[in-house]
């Protein structure tokens, strides 16, 4: 009974206490308590499977146990372990499948038949076990054909044997059921075999014609389920499909229009479409509303055969869909619109119907729409109403006021038409309407409204500048925008000297505020004078966070023309007040006139002006991650024209590149750090160029390319221009790298693909130049390949964080036309793209490397990511790779350097704690031993060894410390964890029985 | 996976629930009557699945009572539907002809029943004497003191 409670309601902490007790139960006598036993287990692996790693062997024991129950029990948790990780447990494939014969044969006792079907329950459960085992295999699927056939085969029979006994005839049917939709799962989810699929598809078959309601269902799921793998199936049930489509049942209709859904293609998708939208409007639940909606949204935009009916198709989805859709349909609607396709004449058509379609729309009366739907509108209205020709821009603003006007219009939407009606002003010769309204609203209450307004009212006094502010169908071309904020310095200057704190960066200020708290911890009774030093310093950074970075680039400026490409599409810019921004910043940056003006703004509109620089602070964070975004691409094409000035010229952009993100994350003196690094570089240049002959010597056969390179860089050393810095460093970067991949090379030198691989390599190595001088960081693992590409990543332990860089390599040599890198999101995982690190110093167009930054979203000991590459080469189309990286937690632990004192009151700060002993192996039953292999493996930080016993700390990325406090007795460790996270401590336990068990 | 485990009766009042995934407590009325209407408003002819939510319903009606369990989508309709009836017969064996009453008066019989039964969300035995072996012993000695 104990172990019953124990398996249902337990605490984590308590397992190391009683776990001792329950894998003494596993041998106990009676099934009974070995089953509970193994069911208490099982609960353990659920809720920390860390703990009860080491007892695996248990687990396999139980699996052979010779009660059925018992086995049965320890079917979930392999269940669950397959589940996690599949490929471990190929081995047991064998035992299932032996397992599963005994129990379809027959074998097992009377008692557990259900009906006179063996142990069905446990029959799924074998059979979801092989599904996962088998998925994508041919190897371990082989092994299952076999007892599939028989299952299936035996699943059949058995109904129409007992077919005569009309009692239970049912109730067989159903479990039998039951167990042959499993069957056909698996089927279909292992690696196929003709014979067996044709049996499936039968089955399947007979489901889907079964009058039995509940059968019908299955049936239908099965089918939806296979026709991904083969479409034809569904052909050979039309006619039943459409049945089922017109079934009374919601619930059968529904299954249907999902299956149906899997099945569209660019021929049925009218007819499709349109029996989802009718489904669609019967039904009143939200959850199936947006889940139908996006669905619909999906297909029209993938498969629309026309302008009319997709500009219908999109209407009646918002119109439906109201405010409870996905945020990303109206957003991929628009951009649609604004991007269009690749002929100009049918995206003019597009755009005319949408337009016109809207303002038939909005002339009806009394109609109310949602103010998703009207702000989509309105956003259309205002690029493309100049494609009318019959209605003048100022009936369409007459319309817009209308709506803004009116009370039903939420305060969000009035700022999406408010924005429309701005855009329509320059074409309006005369409005009376534009001047009411804005009499109207720079009195609103609303200050978002009143900024608005404000900006229509000063940018109509200045026409000529509306007219290039918002010129005519340009939502998506470039704009120039100064990104370095550089107007706002003589602001910044003014604030300063007025007595305003200089801006810190987030990192700063969060050190501080740390170094203050542990101030606290050690005299609680400082409080008063800690706090309000700190508020004083925080309270300025709201508007000078935008000005920092321009002080920043106020540096570089001397370098570079301060041009970036910005992504023009509004939308990208969040929902509300899309306009105003781009406004904002179009006005202060494109020319000179502006400046003035906005400042005028700024003042008069004392409640704007938080907001506005609010506004652009956030913009600049936007920015900065757009810039993030374009950058990788940017320097590739520059890199790609490999003239000397071009190479030295990127090398100063990436270089800026980088240091501006850093500005963001890292400590400023890094930055001031790597501008040191070209000149120590160039005072050792002669050094540079001996060794560089001397690999020129020995690389000679290695191709061309990295003898351009080399020489090219030595010209440069010598043509002492101005670019003579970036190109030291740049060359320092190879002779720097080359020393450590030498070895590489000459294992290449015997493979046929010497030349791209070398060249690959270098480029390589000298892109991880800047962060390997600083960090530590892995070997390079190629992470999946196929024919024409490689992609290799390798980790790099960053003190602030983890940086995974993959890079991928054409084999052959070919120009890598575009790659593009996607990490699919997980849920433990924040990941931030990086750009800067791209070096497009050789070959770029056969390498593209991408960078992320890896953050842990909360503790867990081995994680995946994973994701794709989609590439395309010189003249092929483009193909997708997947490939995934292991990570564990050691990736992220960092030493955390604190003193004793605060040791003590840290570790009395934290709650959670855990303790273990380890048992250490012969060679290292010493303290030091220990020490250094904890030291060494899990980056620990030794803050104090007294005697025999030891004080560790480390902290988990971003900041999560653990303390650990361990002592030697004998060969025995005891280990003590206490961090104030509650599930760090277990994991980080794990990890240091590992590493005592590997050493 | 199983998420919940509900015995309704048609008025609406809920017999016994057992929730394998953590619900707040104020929700679970609220979820309940939700699922109950769902399961009501549905004819015999019409299936013995609904899709809630992000989530299935699965029931079955035995006389005036429902039982109804919450399953995510990863688990096999046909098999949940069945063991429901596994259930009601090792209810019938215990109790021999179980109805209502039984339920209400004997919650703590029921209760160690399904516990033998699901664990954890997943089914973890199905036979019948070995479900009630563990409530005979304790019958017996209750009798025995």
């Amino acid at each position: 009974m104990a172990l019953t409670v124990v398996s249902q309601i337990f605490p984590r902490e308590m397992i190391p206490a009683v776990l001792p007790l329950i894998e003494d139960k596993l041998q106990h006598s009676k099934e009974i308590i070995r089953r509970k036993a193994v069911l208490a287990l099982y609960k353990f692996h659920l809720i920390a499977p860390n703990q009860v790693q080491h007892i695996h062997i248990k687990f396999r024991k139980a699996l052979c146990d010779r009660d059925v129950g018992v086995m049965a029990a320890s079917l979930h948790i392999y269940f669950r372990m397959i589940k996690e990780n599949s490929s471990g447990y190929k081995d047991l494939t064998g035992s299932f499948v032996t397992i599963l014969k005994q129990v379809v044969g027959g074998k097992l006792p009377v008692d557990f038949n259900y009906h006179s079907v063996p142990a069905p329950w446990l029959q799924i459960q074998l059979l979801r076990i092989l599904g996962l085992l088998g998925k994508d295999d041919q190897r371990t699927s082989e092994l299952m054909y076999d007892v599939l056939d028989e299952s299936l085969r035996r699943a059949e029979l058995n109904h129409n044997v007992t077919y005569g006994n009309i009692c239970t005839w049912f109730k067989i049917q159903k479990v039998q059921k039951a167990i042959l939709f499993e069957c056909v799962h698996t089927v279909y989810s292992i690696y196929p075999k003709s014979e067996l699929l044709e049996k499936a598809a039968k089955c399947i078959g007979k489901f889907v014609l079964s009058p039995k309601i509940n059968l019908k269902y299955l049936g239908l799921k099965a089918l939806t389920y296979v026709i991904q793998q083969d479409p034809t199936l569904a052909l050979q049930h039309q006619m039943t499909i459409i049945e089922c489509l017109d079934h009374p049942d919601p619930i059968i209709k529904r299954e249907t229009l999902e299956l149906l859904y899997r099945i569209t293609n660019a021929q049925n998708i009218t007819v499709i479409v349109q029996k989802m939208l009718e489904y669609l409007q019967q039904s009143k639940e939200e959850y199936i509303i947006v889940n139908l909606v996006g669905k619909i949204a999906e297909l029209a935009e993938k498969y629309a055969p026309d302008n009319a009916w997709f500009i219908q198709t999109m209407n009646a989805v918002f119109s439906v869909g109201g405010d409870v859709m996905h945020p990303d349909i109206p957003n991929n609607f628009l951009r649609l619109l604004a991007e269009g396709f690749d002929d100009e004449t049918e995206d003019q058509q597009l755009r005319l119907y949408a337009v016109q379609s809207y303002l038939t729309l909005l002339d009806a009366e009394n109609v109310f729409y949602p103010q998703k739907f009207l702000q989509v509108m309105s956003w259309v209205l205002g690029e493309y109403a100049y494609l009318l020709d019959k209605e003048t821009p100022e009936e369409v603003i007459t319309k817009l006021y209308k709506l803004l006007t009116s009370d039903l219009v939420s305060s969000e939407t009035k700022a999406w038409l408010l924005a429309a009606v701005t855009k329509l002003t320059p074409r309006a010769h005369s409005s009376n309407v534009v001047e009411r309204l804005i009499q109207e609203f720079t009195v609103s209450l609303d200050t978002c409204m009143r900024q608005h307004a404000f900006e229509l009212k000063h940018l109509r006094e200045n026409v000529e500048l509306m007219k290039s502010l918002l010129p005519v169908d340009k939502s998506c071309e470039d704009l120039v925008v100064d990104t370095s904020l550089s107007f706002l310095d003589g602001f910044v200057a003014e604030e300063l000297s007025q007595g305003a704190a200089p801006y810190k960066p987030h990192h700063q200020r969060q050190e501080e505020k740390l170094s203050q708290e542990k101030v606290l911890n050690f005299e609680p009774y400082g409080l008063s004078f800690s706090s309000s030093g700190f508020t004083g310093r925080q309270s300025p950074a709201g508007i000078s966070l935008g000005s920092d970075v321009s002080g920043n680039s106020a540096e570089t400026a001397l370098k570079e023309t301060n041009s970036l490409k910005l992504d023009g599409i509004k939308k990208l810019w969040g929902k509300e007040g899309y306009l105003p921004k781009k406004e904002g910043k179009a006005g202060d940056e494109t020319e000179a006139p502006p400046v003035p003006q906005e400042s005028i703004i700024m003042e008069s509109v004392d409640q704007t002006i938080v907001k506005k620089d609010q506004s652009q602070v956030l913009t600049q964070s936007k920015e900065e991650k757009e810039k993030q975004l374009l950058a990788s691409s940017l320097f590739v094409g520059l890199g790609s024209e490999s003239t000397i000035n071009l190479l030295g010229k990127a090398d100063t952009v990436s270089h800026k590149f980088r240091r501006k993100s850093k500005v963001k994350e890292t400590k400023s003196g890094e930055t001031t750090s790597t501008q040191n690094m070209p000149c120590s570089y160039f005072s050792s240049s002669s050094d540079v160029t001996y060794e560089d002959d001397y690999y020129l010597d020995t690389l000679q056969d290695r191709g061309d390319k990295e003898l351009n390179k080399f020489s090219l860089s030595s010209e440069l050393l010598d043509s002492e221009s101005l670019t003579e810095l970036p190109s030291a460093e740049k060359l320092s970067s190879c002779t720097e790298s080359t020393p450590s991949l030498f070895t590489d090379n000459m294992e290449g030198l015997h493979t046929p693909s010497t030349v791209a691989s070398v060249a690959n390599e270098i480029s390589l190595a000298s892109s991880l130049l800047e962060e390997t001088s600083e960090h530590m960081h892995s070997d390079l693992v190629e992470v999946c390949d196929n024919e024409t590409i490689s992609v290799s990543s390798y980790k790099i332990w960053k003190d602030d964080c983890l940086m995974v860089t993959w890079s991928v390599s054409s084999k052959s040599g070919l120009e890598l036309k575009s790659a593009n890198l996607e990490i699919s999101p997980t849920e433990n995982f924040k990941i931030t793209e990086q750009p800067g690190c791209c070096l497009p110093v050789i070959e770029t167009e056969s390498i593209k490397t991408f960078q992320y930054s890896v953050q842990m979203e909360k503790p867990f000991t081995e994680g995946n990511l994973s994701g794709f590459i989609n590439y395309q080469m010189m003249d092929t189309h483009s193909v997708q790779l997947e490939f995934s990286v292991n990570l564990s937690l050691l990736d992220f632990i960092r030493p955390l350097k604190i003193s004793t004192e605060n040791f003590g009151s840290l570790w009395l700060s934290f709650a959670n704690d855990v303790k273990q002993n380890v048992k250490m192996s012969e060679s290292q039953a010493a303290l030091p031993s220990a020490l250094k292999t904890l030291q060494q493996k899990l980056r620990l930080h030794v803050v104090e060894i007294i005697g025999n016993e030891g004080l560790l700390a480390c902290q988990l990325l971003p900041s999560i410390p653990c303390l650990v406090h361990f002592r030697v007795h004998g060969d025995v460790l005891a280990l003590w964890f206490r961090s104030s996270c509650s599930t760090l401590p277990d994991y980080l336990l794990y990890q240091c029985q590992k590493v005592m068990e590997e050493s | 996976m199983i998420k919940f485990f509900l015995m309704v009766n048609k008025q609406g009042q809920t017999r016994l629930s057992k929730y394998y995934e953590h619900v707040e407590i104020s929700k679970r009325t609220l979820l309940e009557t939700e699922v109950i209407k769902s399961c009501l408003s549905r004819s015999n002819e019409q299936c013995s699945f609904i899709e809630f939510k992000d989530f299935k319903l699965i029931y079955r009606q035995y006389a005036a009572l429902f039982i109804v369990v919450g399953v995510n989508d990863t688990e096999n309709e046909m098999a949940i539907y069945e063991f429901i009836h596994n259930f009601v017969e090792v209810l019938d064996e215990y109790f021999s002809r179980v109805s209502e009453l039984d339920i209400m008066f004997n919650l703590d019989k029921v209760h160690i029943i399904l516990d033998e039964m699901v664990l954890n969300g997943c089914i973890v035995e199905t036979n019948r004497a070995r479900i009630l072996a563990p409530l005979l012993i304790l019958d017996k000695m209750s009798e025995s003191i």
